[in-house]
């Protein structure tokens, strides 16, 4: 029953990655947006959900005691703008020096979670946050089975929503101008206005995921929104499939089991005093499979699918050919 | 030579007047003027380096000019983006075609649909009766149109797989998906085949029948002379010659530098 309970724990885990995985396959996956301070995003919405949902508290701004639904739909939000004024700022700037901008936005907030100790609790991080289905937290696995369920339901919602969006004018639009920008321009259509919904869209579902992850563990810190996370939601879009939905999500899967896998190897063969130092082999695990899937299938597991517009239908009769 | 009947007249679909436009110290345009009246087909012609493709550019605003105006049907259009002139009924091909090649023929034509609501992320979650009711209309639409450029057989196919008269005709369906009032076709003949060119010209002189203008930039005289009663010609970022096709090929500085000193 143990092992069901940890099989829980880890899928609810992976879910919550999936999630963020999810946001930056809207931004990169379907608009090529080089967005690398995802933990920045992922961090705001954490803490949001954070500052609405813990118990009043003495020491730091917040502690409104609202609802954990509140919290997400704060998250999200809060995400969402946050998105919208690094985007506003960057969206016109090539590739890489999005990348580097948005480098230099995650570290700054990063320190600003670790050093506005009167908003964020500083490096001690905020604590007491509302679990979901909390009053389980006594029986494992009915708790982690519970927000395994949720967690999966809202990547499923997520899924669906992006999916629908991918069959739209909308992410008929995104193709076009992720292959030939002028082409689109040319047509009347604007592709700043395009790249800022998707950079938008995908942060307020990074904001999201950061709730929902808070939320599970109940507790957040600085520490938890390091460069590091940035570089597992890479891999994990990488490996899965960039561009697809649910490679997305198998990805997120699959390098969230390989990440707890070596964890575990690692704490069992390394004594004790030598675990701290034997962690980094966890990166180095990741990094080889990632050069490993790069090489043979670059794609990633499912590669992107060809989608239409799901109103376009069967022709009633070819017209002849030329 | 720029007061002849090439004058612009601002309320015309589409004036340009004394454009300038520079590239560090090369002046590629250099004070070119033009007009094109209600349901003209105008041609314009001049050697390689003349300026025609920089001229097209300021016209669509894909570049802006140094110096000058253009005016879209009264308009004053100079400082306006490349889509909004689009969407002022301006649309444009290019001389290397630029389908979106992992897109299908059908998409690439729909894509080119103007005010889609559901090309915003909020109204094509919020509004899926309108996006539904507005892709219908536009899928028959663009059937019409893939039919018009005879690629109907290959409507679902990526345009990866095309041809280069082929993408020719497949810009020519995206250029009128946008319902323009004016086009600027950007050697439409270039790389085409016998076979196709003829089609092509046959289904631009149909689209000059329903009352749109339409500049033509080509090399290929014989295509000019069937299409354009007249032509401008350009060299030097300047305004040679005006006339008919066959009064321009004549003139003995046309001959000079576009047709290397034998008439067409």
């Amino acid at each position: 029953m143990e092992y069901l309970a940890y099989g829980a724990f880890f899928l609810t885990i992976a879910m919550t990655y999936a999630l963020i995985c999810l946001g930056l396959n809207v931004q990169w996956g379907q608009t090529g947006l080089f967005n690398v301070g995802v933990a920045a995003f992922v961090g705001a919405g954490a803490y949001t959900s954070g500052l609405f949902t813990t118990p009043a508290v003495v020491d730091r701004l917040g502690g409104f005691d609202l609802p954990i639904w509140v919290g997400w739909i704060a998250a999200a939000l809060v995400g969402g703008v946050l998105s919208f004024l690094v985007g506003a700022l960057t969206i016109r700037m090539r590739t890489d020096y999005l990348a580097i901008t948005t480098f230099g936005i995650a570290i700054t907030l990063q320190l600003a979670f670790q050093n506005l100790e009167g908003l964020t609790g500083g490096v001690f991080g905020m604590s007491f946050i509302p679990r979901a289905f909390g009053d389980l937290q006594g029986r494992s696995i009915a708790f982690n089975l519970s927000n395994f369920a949720l967690a999966a339901a809202m990547v499923f919602a997520v899924y669906l929503l992006l999916q629908h969006l991918m069959r739209s004018p909308w992410g008929r639009l995104l193709r076009a101008v992720r292959e030939d920008e002028t082409a689109a321009q040319s047509m009347g259509k604007n592709p700043v206005s395009l790249r800022l919904q998707a950079f938008v869209l995908g942060g307020a579902i990074m904001g999201l995921a950061g709730a929902v992850q808070a939320h599970f563990i109940g507790f957040i810190a600085p520490g938890n929104y390091l460069p590091m996370m940035t570089f597992q939601v890479w891999a994990m879009l990488i490996v899965g499939g960039s561009g697809n939905n649910r490679g997305a999500i198998l990805g997120a899967v699959l390098v969230w089991a390989i990440w707890a896998l070596s964890g575990s190897i690692i704490s069992e063969i390394f004594p004790a005093d030598q675990q701290a130092r034997a962690a980094s082999l966890q990166i180095v695990v990741i990094g080889v499979m990632l050069c490993l899937i790069l090489l043979w299938r670059p794609q990633g597991i499912l590669p992107e699918a060809r989608t239409s517009s799901r109103h376009l239908g069967k022709r009633p009769d070819k017209g002849p050919k030329p | 030579m720029t007061e002849m009947k090439n004058s612009p007249d601002s309320n015309g679909p589409l004036a340009a007047r004394d454009l300038k436009k520079s590239f560090g110290g090369n002046r590629v345009v250099d004070g070119m003027s033009l007009a094109l009246g209600p349901g003209e087909m105008l041609g314009l012609i001049g050697p390689n380096g003349a300026g025609k493709t920089t001229m097209f550019n300021l016209l669509a605003g894909t570049l802006a000019s140094d110096a000058g105006s253009i005016h879209l049907s009264g308009t004053d259009v100079t400082r306006t983006s490349q889509q909004g002139r689009c969407r002022l009924g301006l649309s444009r091909s290019f001389q290397i075609p630029k389908p979106f090649s992992r897109m299908t023929i059908l998409e690439n034509v729909m894509t080119a649909a103007q005010n889609q609501a559901g090309e915003n992320v909020l109204r094509a979650m919020m509004q899926p009766r309108l996006v539904a009711k507005q892709e219908q209309a536009n899928v028959a639409r663009a059937r019409d149109l893939i039919d018009f450029v005879s690629l109907s057989h290959l409507e679902d196919q990526p345009a990866s797989v095309l041809s280069g008269g082929q993408r020719k005709l497949l810009e020519l369906a995206r250029v009128l998906m946008t319902q323009p009032r004016v086009i600027l076709l950007d050697e439409p003949a270039a790389g085409v085949n016998p076979a196709l060119l003829d089609l092509i010209i046959d289904r631009i002189a149909q689209i000059h029948a329903q009352g749109i203008a339409v500049l033509l930039i080509e090399h290929n005289m014989e295509m000019i002379a069937r299409l354009c009663p007249r032509v401008i010609v350009m060299a030097a970022g300047k305004l040679l010659a005006e006339g008919t096709p066959q009064d321009v090929t004549r003139r003995a500085d046309v001959i000079d530098v576009y047709l290397d000193g034998a008439p067409a």
